[in-house]
């Protein structure tokens, strides 16, 4: 309602003492959004390009994720059917159509069915390709679309996302600076997932439990390339 | 929610007196405080980094209009909806009219403090709505018919066997002799019952822990994924926020998205940091196809320019309650309303009022532990004292406080009539005190002693060793 905007609009401003029209507010909060000021970037996840990949998987693992590193692209089918063996999970798993997995040498692992689309409830495994992941804290950053539909993210009990060495930086300001040049400033994709580790939750006498209500596991594949 | 705020002494007590809460207590106690210390340890930028969160939340409060223009801007520009609601019953009438516009029956909820503070569960069963709570601990204390107990830990005052008895009461269609010791085990029931709920809902509502005004995004925060669930697969996604959730940009964020899991778990950072914007576009296979966000003033608005101001940088990560030798004896609900621990004592009273919350503003040792935590630097024992200076003002203190700083007046006015009562009263108790050195109970003393012991006067008065000091030297 129009009505309340203006109301509570109003009432701010006169607590503030401002009035609406003030062009140097006006100016300051333009400036700000136009501007977007880093702060304080942590030097922990400002490395070169190897200790940074390094300082990646180690702080994922520190968050019970677990991390294969492969050396391109064609080892991903492989190392995706291996996960699933080594965890006794039946050979199928959903993607979305990202490009990046769609080129994949999958012909190679004729027992693995590959479901398409959005994830359902009964998906045992799902593969997604991140847009990036933050050395700072080994948390992998998703964006939603037909490439990587966001439920496959969250519906199923193992989760694999496969993640670019290229595409890891130091902190999540280099992430919205590649958003940005992706989708134009102050444009969003529907949903942009931040994901450190599996699933969890500490409700019951704070005993922490991995895999609350999204997956029970993470496993990312870092890719040379 | 019924208020008990005023109730806040007689609470307290029964609190002390209930050993299952006592016991689940310890877990506070015990976990928080040693996690969040490494974490903030292990960040040589964690105390730059509170200054920085501080100051862009000042910046955003000076400003809050606009922002707020700003934001609703955005949200509108990708096909979102923005309400504003200047009090709960706006806020409630306003999420009621989307449920009826959209004939739905359940809708999953996210875990939100708002809609908490506007009562909204209550209000929609009462309107043929059913809510349902999907976060593990909301769902224990919706299942117990209770409230949250802690703003990020709602049901840490509940222990597993209380969890396990309630399982088997509501749980009814699965086997009555399952093994249900583990907590692992009632995890999993919880989530496979909960499963089906996300499906089946017609509406997920979240609350935001951001609100980027560049982007328009609603940001929530969570471990679980349930919030998650709750957002995505349902036809419309409901955002609950309050005003004050508005940051500038994605950057802001950041800084303070830094400090948030440090000071609130110990994590560096949360599970699941999710950025939503408008409703799923034509090329998304999943995602709500309406999106709406409530804005909720609610008192707000009136504390911008007044001594509480500061209480809006408040990000809500419990760190001033984990630390809190209050809340530590006593747990949250005995704070009577929403939000309990130090920043309850500070906000409830703004939210509804003094003469109701009064009490809370007093449950503090003013040890200062709350804001040498606290990562937005919220001077909370300063605040608590402008209440108790209202309330002193406002002639609501009870008489016997009324009576005793009278009384003390009295003697500070007459300096040698307070050294000799002191000196007489000192002699007394330490002649009393002798053998054991404290007193397990005094008469007029009771409130004190039954809950801890009294130490007995050692020695001299402070002025008398003073003296002598000072003479000596
Ligand atoms: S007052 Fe500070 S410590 Fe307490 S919940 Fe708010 S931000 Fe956290």
């Amino acid at each position: 309602m129009s009505d309340a905007r203006s109301a509570i609009l109003a009432r701010m401003r006169a607590s503030l003492g401002q009035r609406a029209e003030d062009a140097a507010r006006r100016a300051a909060v333009a400036d700000r959004l136009q501007r977007a000021p880093r702060g304080i970037v942590p030097q922990r996840g400002q490395l070169d390009p190897a200790a940074r990949t390094e300082l990646f998987c180690k702080m994922a693992e520190a968050v019970q994720a677990s991390v294969a590193r492969v050396a391109s692209a064609a080892a991903v089918p492989g190392e995706v059917s291996a996960y699933l063996k080594t965890h006794n999970l039946p050979a199928r798993v959903r993607m979305g159509a990202d490009a990046r997995l769609a080129a994949m040498p999958w012909a190679g692992e004729p027992h693995l069915e590959i479901a398409s689309g959005r994830a359902e409830g009964s998906d045992l495994a799902t593969v997604s390709h991140a847009i990036g992941g933050v050395a700072e804290t080994g948390t992998l950053v998703l964006t939603a679309g037909s490439d990587n539909p966001t439920t496959l993210n969250f519906l199923p009990e193992h989760h694999i996302a496969v993640v670019r060495e290229s595409d890891l930086v130091g902190d999540y300001e280099s992430i919205w600076d590649r958003l940005r040049q992706i989708h134009g400033k102050g444009v969003m994709p529907r949903t942009v997932n931040m994901i450190t580790g599996p699933s969890r939750s500490a409700d019951i006498e704070q005993t922490l439990l991995l895999g609350a209500h999204g997956p029970r596991a993470l496993h990312i594949i870092v890719v040379a390339d | 929610m019924h208020i008990t705020s005023p109730a806040f002494k007689d609470n307290a007590r029964a609190a002390l007196d209930d050993d299952a809460l006592q016991r689940a207590l310890g877990n506070v106690r015990s976990g928080f405080i040693g996690k969040r210390a490494k974490a903030a340890a292990a960040l040589p930028e964690f105390e730059q980094l509170r200054d920085a969160a501080r100051d862009i939340k000042d910046h955003v409060l000076a400003h809050l209009d606009l922002y707020l223009e700003a934001y609703a801007d955005k949200v509108e520009a990708s096909g979102g909806h923005v309400h504003w609601a200047q009090d709960a019953e706006d806020a409630r009438r306003i999420i009621l009219g989307i449920c009826e516009a959209k004939k739905a029956r359940t809708v999953t909820k996210g875990k939100s403090m708002i809609t908490e503070e506007i009562g909204l569960n209550a209000f929609l069963e009462e309107h043929a709505v059913t809510p349902v709570e999907t976060d593990l601990g909301e769902y224990i204390i919706q299942l117990r018919g209770e409230h949250p107990s802690h703003i990020i830990a709602p049901a840490v005052h509940v222990n597993k066997d209380q969890v396990e008895e309630d399982f088997r009461r509501v749980h009814t269609h699965l086997d009555p002799a399952r093994n249900l010791e583990e907590p692992t085990t009632l995890l999993s029931e919880a989530r496979a019952v909960l499963r089906d709920k996300y499906f089946q809902a017609d509406i997920g509502i979240t609350g935001a822990n951001f609100l980027v005004a560049e982007t328009g995004s609603s940001i929530i925060v969570t471990n679980e994924g349930n919030g998650d669930l709750t957002q995505i697969l349902p036809k419309t996604h409901i955002v609950v926020a309050s005003v004050e959730k508005v940051v500038p940009t994605l950057e802001d964020m950041s800084q303070i998205l830094r400090v948030l899991a440090r000071s609130a778990t110990g994590q560096d950072m949360s599970v699941y940091t999710t950025l939503s914007t408008g409703p799923k576009r034509p090329e998304d296979p999943d995602g709500p196809e309406d999106y709406h966000v409530v804005l909720l003033d609610n008192g707000r608005s009136a504390m911008l320019g007044s001594e509480f101001q500061e209480m809006l940088r408040c990000i809500r990560c419990g760190a001033c309650m984990n630390h809190c030798p209050v809340y530590h004896a006593v747990g949250g609900h005995a704070y009577g309303w929403v939000y309990p621990g130090p920043m309850g004592a500070v906000l409830t009273p703004s939210l509804i009022g003094v003469d109701q919350a009064g009490h809370l503003p007093n449950a503090s040792t003013f040890c200062g532990r709350c804001e040498s935590v606290c990562p937005m630097r919220i001077p909370l024992p300063k605040m608590m004292r402008h209440w108790r200076e209202r309330e002193f003002s406002r002639n609501l203190n009870p008489a016997a406080a009324r009576y005793g700083l009278g009384l003390w007046a009295f003697f500070a006015k007459r300096p040698a009539v307070y050294h000799a009562a002191m000196r007489l009263a000192i002699g007394t108790l330490s002649r009393l005190g002798r053998r054991s050195g404290r007193f397990a109970s005094l008469p007029f003393a009771g409130g004190w002693t039954r809950f801890r012991d009294l130490p007995a006067p050692q020695g001299a008065t402070f002025q008398a060793q003073w003296a002598k000091k000072r003479k000596s030297a």
